[in-house]
């Protein structure tokens, strides 16, 4: 037996470190480049985000969006191509950072689409900063990362004191309700879009009430107990809308028939699933983002519409044109000769061109320059654009 | 077959052990000195390029490997020598990360001052909890830990000083010492861009944490707890205070647990409550038991694999967690005393008292195989 | 703060009840399994997932072209819990064969059959969200993390009013199936054989096996049982809640163990009022402290009442002796 160890553990150990060696593993630095004067064939652009996990479904659109910004770009037989390179964060800041650190040492981006969350943007973005990499994020909208003084973030749409206080200005105005219940779920975007709302309402001398939900829960009953005999004109939910489908299902069980409104968490198909029936129609959901499934807004809409249908046998969704605008921007840097890093930064400061969304321009601090909050009305199963938050009126 | 390599496997580690327990103390530190060696050298990009080809393996190698191991010798004084069931020691991670960032943000304090605050407060937290707990049996203290692992991060995403769900950011790091470079490194400079630094700090608190436990496993303090663990009843009529030691290995615990909480705050800035979900304690509680519960060199390879191989295998992106449930699973069922038991527990194990004291079985395995055989052990 | 307690007393105290019976009647699985095997099955929130989904494959096969009352909301009623206790309780039947019997045989220790049990709930969750959910719903396989929706086919309506509240049919269905379970599975446990023999291994295995009680028997049954009543309050969940996902079971789970605890681990009557007080305290507590301090609220009573009654409110099982 003493002897059989050593051999039978030594082969052991190379067994399994040539079966692991073997699955997985994979392409690191491929061909790219380094500094020097010619320009070099290709460089790498990063897109960061919940790839494969729960809320994949409003980062794929979006990258989706940017493949298609790109492949534009290298079709035209350019002298710099660029390739797109996926970073799986799901979602998760701790993977995020590892990541980060990969896709800065080893392959060496040039500039990042993302990251698309914000959670996983904060702990980013110092690293990012560091290593001096632009970043243009197409769905991150937390209002603390414009107010860092980061030199290297940018971001394509506007941030949630700008979507709060568009769709709080909506509701005083164009509901006319007197009074509101707000809910939140107490997580970290949504008490943050719910508080700019707030702030809003009380602007307007609306009366107001809170409450919070507890997203794990299904059972909402306690919050549907205060706001039945709160009898509010109107009820906003900051959140996402795997729970604000069952939420609003659960008031018109017990109900109460206030207009319902939510943010652009809950722009999806599922806040009508989820509410089930006909109990989501009149339902409206704020957003910074354009969602223009018809192409009715302009010219560039209907253009970028036809294409990713064509291209991804899909209707656009939440944030894709966001991320074709993101894409577009590093698109006009590279297309403009810069292939570094810091020339692609210096270059994103000053670019001003007319994009799907918006005009793709940024202010010092790397916000966009311009950007309305656009309201969507839901009836039965999808919803349609009701127009801009300022002027938009409800049918 | 299975049960052949498995016992060809388990007599190599035997015999490993028997070595070692008869080696002389010159060779010891020979080992010692070699494995901190080899650790400190560990985050080379070459040994990277083989295990996270796919993320930065420093990065890793910080978090979550080397956090997962310091949480791991923690909650193994708890449950492995102690023998208390932890469900929610994901707490004291917590307290110790805020502790870092609200005195760091708030009042300025500096890394060092801090971590001495974060182990105190979360030895302080530790006693908070066990002491209306510990009287309670076995499993009642697994809920009601779990419950306070939850209720820490409910006050944690509610009390609005401390950052409510927006958590806090811009939490310091650790002072700069000095700006000497060595092999390419600075590792007394803590930026942003490069973990290394952090990880050497984390080694040499893993290295201070092992010595720490070690020196306690073979003290009084030690012996006590090995008692409470296997029969608590007996221990307390032989005169050993249960409590009072069971609410130390409690303190203990969580001071590491904090201790991690701190380093790990400082390095990454910004943390919010949901950095501290409950699967975090069930995670670490599977490295303990995986790795062997009780071992502090099981614990280590426990809470390595469990950290590394999600990482290593990412390729599998969409099933890691699926295969992570499987391998719990199959574990268990191959060698439920994990993968480098403490020889104690294969004693205990082969007495039949399912190799944790009172947390062994009380049902009679099927019919064939049992016969009436009593726990109290004799040896 | 009080007067809102007084104006909601009805509301909170009718919604506390019908959620304490969904708790009650998955505490009963944790509390039997525990109660025999002295194991925390963790993976029990997991079987109750398992019961939802089949439950709501059920409805959406089946097909509704309106939603249903009275003495047809009931009998679909009936046969989605029929199917849910068949099909969870033959997943907890296989649970066990695969994730503990191994264990038992070994001798393994609780700790190890713990882990065993954490990592079963995790293969369940993941199995159930990337291949049994988008197979079953025809989804794509990222959208197996997302919920799903029954078609509606609960017809709600006010039943009996208190004053100027109204208690709603659902509601109070929910607290009716899960009383009347609880009390066939008293019976059952008191007066057949089987249940002797699960009382028996409950209170001292050794001596049940010198009886001539077949311990893996029993334990199977136990499983099943538990798993059973899992599945009928995953029928009570679908009707409340027309919708289910693959991590439902993960906050359920540890409240119904919580209330099982509460109740008086080992005790199935300890389930049922553990399941209720619970409920009770989770609605009060939100309409006392406000909703987001409901689950401190929750644990925190846990901690007081084993403090000062360290066996759960009704003692653990008459039938175990130890201290």
């Amino acid at each position: 037996m003493r002897r059989a160890f050593p051999r039978g553990l030594v082969a052991a150990a190379a067994a399994s470190a040539l079966v692991l060696s073997a699955c997985g593993g994979d392409d690191n630095g491929g061909g790219d480049t380094g500094g020097g004067g010619d320009k070099p064939a290709s460089v790498k652009l990063g897109f960061m985000g919940d790839l494969t996990g729960e809320n994949s479904g409003i980062v794929i659109p979006p990258k989706n969006g940017a493949q298609m910004a790109i492949d534009e770009y290298n079709a035209t037989n350019p002298a710099t191509k660029i390739e797109l390179v996926p970073y799986d964060s799901q979602g998760v800041p701790e993977q995020a950072t590892a990541l980060a650190q990969q896709a800065l040492n080893q392959d060496k981006i040039v500039g990042l689409v993302g990251p698309a969350f914000s959670g996983e943007s904060q702990q980013v973005g110092p690293i990012l900063e560091e290593g001096k990499i632009p970043s243009v994020s197409a769905s991150a909208t937390n209002v603390t990362l414009g107010e860092k003084g980061w030199k290297y973030w940018h971001r394509i749409l506007p941030g949630d004191r700008i979507q709060g206080t568009g769709i709080g200005e909506f509701i005083a105005r164009a509901t006319k309700a007197k009074k509101v219940f707000v809910i939140h779920d107490n997580q970290d975007y949504s008490k943050g879009i719910a508080d700019f709302v707030t702030e809003a309402l009380k602007g307007k001398g609306v009366a107001l009430e809170t409450d919070v939900i507890d997203p794990k829960a299904s059972d909402y009953s306690s919050t549907v107990n205060k706001v039945k005999p709160a009898a509010p004109d109107a009820i906003f939910y900051g959140g996402y809308y795997a729970q604000a489908g069952p939420l609003l299902k659960q008031l018109r069980e017990a109900g109460v028939t206030a207009r319902f409104l939510s943010g652009d968490g809950s722009l999806d198909a599922g806040l009508a699933k989820g509410a089930g029936g006909t109990n989501a129609d009149g339902a409206i959901v704020g957003c910074p983002c354009l969602v223009d499934p018809t192409g009715e807004a302009n010219e560039k809409s209907k253009k970028f519409v036809d294409a990713y249908k064509a291209k991804f046998k899909t209707a656009p969704a939440i944030y894709s044109a966001e991320g074709y605008d993101a894409a577009t921007a590093f698109v006009e840097a590279i297309k403009a000769g810069k292939t570094t890093s810091e020339d692609i930064n210096a270059f994103l400061s000053t670019v001003d061109v007319p994009g799907v969304t918006k005009q793709i321009k940024f202010g010092a601090n790397g916000e966009p320059a311009g950007g309305d909050v656009y309201v969507y009305e839901f009836k039965g199963q999808s919803y349609t654009l009701l127009g801009s938050s300022k002027d938009a009126e409800i049918s | 077959m299975l049960t052949r390599t498995r016992d060809q496997v388990s007599g190599g580690m035997d015999s490993v052990r028997d070595r070692w327990a008869r080696a002389s103390r010159w060779e010891r530190w020979v080992v010692y000195v070699a494995l901190i060696v080899a650790a400190l050298l560990l985050p080379s990009q070459t040994i990277g390029a083989f295990m996270t080809p796919q993320s930065d393996w420093p990065t890793v190698l910080f978090y979550p490997i080397g956090i997962y191991i310091l949480l791991a010798i923690g909650l193994n004084v708890v449950v492995g020598q102690a023998g208390l069931l932890d469900l929610g020691y994901v707490a004291f991670f917590a307290i110790g990360g805020y502790m870092m960032a609200v005195v760091g943000t708030k009042f300025g304090w500096s890394f060092w001052e801090v971590l001495v605050v974060g182990v105190v407060a979360s030895a302080l937290s530790g006693i908070v909890l066990g002491a209306p707990t510990l009287r309670l049996r076995g499993d009642y203290l697994a809920i009601v830990t779990l419950g306070f692992g939850e209720i820490v991060r409910k006050v944690a995403e509610n009390t609005d000083y401390i950052g409510g769900p927006r958590g806090i950011a811009g939490i310091p790091h650790p002072p700069n010492l000095t700006e000497f470079e060595m092999f390419g490194v600075r590792p007394l400079r803590y930026g942003v861009l490069d973990p290394r630094p952090y990880y050497y700090l984390l080694v040499f608190i893993i290295v201070l944490t092992i010595i720490f436990a070690k020196r306690l496993e073979n003290s009084r303090v030690g012996r006590s707890w090995s008692a409470i663990r296997e029969d608590e009843d007996a221990a307390e009529l032989m005169g050993v205070p249960t409590f009072k030691f069971k609410l130390a290995a409690f303190a203990i615990g969580a001071s590491i647990g904090g201790a991690a909480g701190v380093v790990w705050a400082s390095k990454v800035i910004s943390i919010i409550p949901a950095n501290f979900p409950f699967i975090l304690s069930a995670t670490i509680l599977a490295a303990v038991v995986l790795g062997g519960s009780g071992n502090i060199p099981g614990v280590m390879l426990g809470a390595f694999l469990i950290a590394w191989l999600p990482e290593r295998f990412r390729a599998l992106q969409d099933y890691r967690v699926l295969a992570f449930g499987a391998v719990l699973v199959l574990m268990m069922i191959l060698r439920p005393e994990g993968l480098l038991p403490s020889k104690r527990r294969k004693a205990e194990l082969a007495e039949g008292g399912g190799g944790s004291g009172h947390l062994g079985a009380e049902v009679a395995a099927p019919v064939a195989d049992s016969e009436p055989e009593t726990t109290v052990g004799t040896r | 703060m009080f007067e809102n307690l007084i104006n909601q007393f009805w509301p909170a105290t009718v919604d506390g009840l019908s959620l304490g019976a969904i708790y009650a009647l998955v505490a009963l699985g944790y509390t039997m399994v525990y109660g025999v095997l002295r194991l925390i099955n963790f993976a029990h929130s997991e079987i109750f997932m398992i019961g939802t989904v089949a439950a709501l494959f059920t409805v959406t096969t089946i097909g509704v072209s309106a939603p249903l009352s009275g003495l047809a909301l009931i009998g679909m009623l009936i046969l989605l819990a029929v199917v849910g206790m068949l099909v969870a309780g033959a997943s907890a039947v296989a649970l066990e064969y695969v994730a503990y019997r191994p264990l038992r045989r070994r001798g393994a220790g609780r700790l190890a059959a713990l882990i065993s049990a954490i990592g079963a709930s995790l293969f369940l969750q993941q199995l159930f969200a990337l291949l049994v959910i988008p197979r079953l719903f025809d989804r794509p396989q990222q959208g197996g993390r997302l919920p799903v929706q029954s078609p509606d086919w609960v017809e709600r309506s006010d039943v009996i009013s208190i004053g100027d509240f109204v208690v709603r049919n659902d509601k109070l269905l929910i607290i009716i199936a899960a009383v009347l379970m609880m009390v066939a599975l008293d019976q059952f446990v008191r007066r057949t054989k089987l249940g002797r023999g699960i009382r028996a291994t409950a209170q001292d295995p050794e001596t049940a096996v010198l009886m001539g009680v077949n311990i893996d028997r029993i334990v199977t049954a136990t499983f099943a049982i538990g798993g059973a009543m899992a599945g009928v309050a995953a029928a009570l969940y679908l009707m409340r809640f027309e919708s289910t996902h693959f991590f439902v079971g993960f906050l359920l789970g540890i409240k119904a163990f919580t209330a099982a605890v509460l109740g008086g681990i080992g005790n199935l009557r300890g389930a049922l009022v553990g399941g209720f007080a619970l409920g009770l305290i989770e609605l009060y507590g939100s309409v006392l402290f406000g909703s987001e301090w409901r689950d401190v609220v929750a644990f925190s009573v846990l901690v007081l009442v084993l403090m000062f009654r360290p066996s759960g409110i009704l003692g653990e099982s008459l039938q175990r002796a130890r201290a």
